[in-house]
């Protein structure tokens, strides 16, 4: 058995190179990675744009400029966001380093943080009251509801490329996708920083990075395994 | 992002085999360049429809991908699984080479991919094996067996060995073999190249040589 397969045919790679360059086709390069990212990030910025149009900007800045924190977590938030979208297109191009997934780190632990601190003020932020349990679900609903169609964006634009480390990437789309619709909640979160809702949306963001490591991942393997 | 200019950038990206050259790949006139610039030349050449190049490119390859199979700990009777099935995924994956970038590297990652999904493989195999020596251990002498069961068993074990190939070269099995169909055919009906289907066809019907010569 191992003789038989041992025995290779000395030219079974020259005819599989000649076939493949019989159907050789001229291909359009991958863009890199940065500029994948802004065609991404264009889309939530538009979203961002239509919640300004309707909430407007200055309820978020008189509750960033009475409680900074919430600023700092919002900030955090975004950038979140851009440096997970990033590693992600990043991740999807072979040859690029895995060191690429701790770019979310920093931003990530200054959304945490900012967050974090802001259940321990002891004043309420301007404009804002202390979610009650079903309010905070609807932060809940936000961040899963707008977190779905920007992962789906993202794992179709990763697809184009070859995420050879499929579930890290997917941990990538999961985390941006859910920074993303955290920082669009903060255009119309009229709900000071507290425990309870803090919670509901560490499990919201949780769930997203959860389902996408997942499916995801899976999507992505599929189509970085599929040799042939 | 603050904090992260694009020399940062490069540092985080650069990742070269030890067998590559230091120098960044960077396309420009293929004659006076280093192994590791030609080759980058010729796979934007290649990208661009560049036949000859891209040739050149492959066949160059072939070295590289089999020494980071070796260093991943490929045996020796898989390396050319482990060649043939990374040369495919250049083939399905080459736009998303980056001539800016080092080629060898983007390289190297595929085989590296290629290398532990042929390591998982010949894993599965093994595990295979062991549970077929117990059958073969449990299982009436041959002799016994009258000839009409004998070849019905015979088309069982075939049978049985054609399920037990990867998806792509049972698909080419059933495809080209049993039902017969031309090459085109089959191309149109899997939506794989012509290419594709006769690599995964002979690699096929040498494992199931193996298979059911070797088992005898």
């Amino acid at each position: 058995m191992e003789t038989t397969r041992a025995m290779a045919d000395p030219h079974a790679h020259d005819r599989l190179i000649a076939t493949l360059g019989a159907e050789l086709a001229p291909v359009r390069r991958l863009r890199p990675p940065w500029l994948r990212t802004l065609g991404w990030l264009a889309v939530v910025a538009i979203i961002a744009v239509a919640l300004f149009a309707r909430y407007g900007v200055a309820p978020m800045l008189a509750r960033w400029a009475g409680a900074p924190d919430l600023g700092w977590a919002g900030l955090g938030a975004a950038l979140t966001a851009i440096a997970a979208a990033w590693a992600a297109f990043a991740l999807a191009v072979p040859g690029r380093r895995t060191a690429w997934a701790w770019l979310p780190l920093a931003p990530a632990l200054l959304w945490i943080g900012a967050s974090g601190l802001g259940c321990l003020r002891g004043w309420i932020a301007p404009a804002t009251h202390v979610a009650s349990a079903p309010e905070a679900g609807d932060c809940l609903f936000f961040i899963i509801g707008f977190s779905v169609p920007l992962s789906v964006l993202l794992i179709a634009l990763l697809r184009r490329a070859c995420p050879l480390r499929p579930v890290l990437t997917a941990v990538m789309v999961g985390l941006a996708s859910a920074a993303a619709s955290a920082s669009l909640l903060e255009i119309c979160h009229a709900f000071d920083a507290a425990a309870t809702d803090l919670a509901m949306h560490a499990l919201a963001v949780g769930a997203v990075v959860a389902a996408n490591a997942a499916l995801g991942g899976r999507l992505l393997s599929r189509e970085a395994g599929r040799a042939t | 992002m603050p904090g992260l200019t694009a020399p940062g950038v490069m540092v985080l990206d650069e990742r070269f085999p030890s067998w590559a050259s230091i120098d960044p790949a960077v396309p420009a006139d293929p004659a006076s360049e280093t192994p590791e610039r030609r080759r980058a030349a010729w796979m934007a050449a290649a990208q661009a429809g560049d036949r000859r190049a891209y040739e050149r490119v492959l066949a160059d390859s072939v070295a590289l991908i089999r020494a980071v199979a070796r260093r991943q700990g490929v045996g020796h009777d898989q390396l050319d699984d482990v060649v043939q099935e990374t040369l495919l995924t250049i083939h399905r994956v080459r736009h998303t080479y980056d001539p800016a970038r080092s080629y060898d590297a983007w390289l190297a990652a595929l085989a590296g991919r290629r290398a532990i999904d042929g390591l998982r493989r010949s894993g599965r195999q093994a595990r295979r094996e062991v549970g077929d020596e117990v059958a073969v251990a449990l299982h009436p002498d041959e002799h016994d067996a009258s000839a009409e069961s004998e070849r019905t068993q015979q088309a069982r074990r075939l049978r049985a060995a054609i399920d037990e190939l990867p998806p792509g070269q049972r698909e080419a099995v059933e495809q080209l073999g049993l039902k017969e169909l031309s090459l085109e055919e089959a191309a149109a009906r899997t939506g794989r190249s012509t290419g594709a289907l006769k690599v995964n066809l002979h690699r096929a019907l040498k494992a199931l040589r193996g298979r059911i010569h070797g088992d005898d």
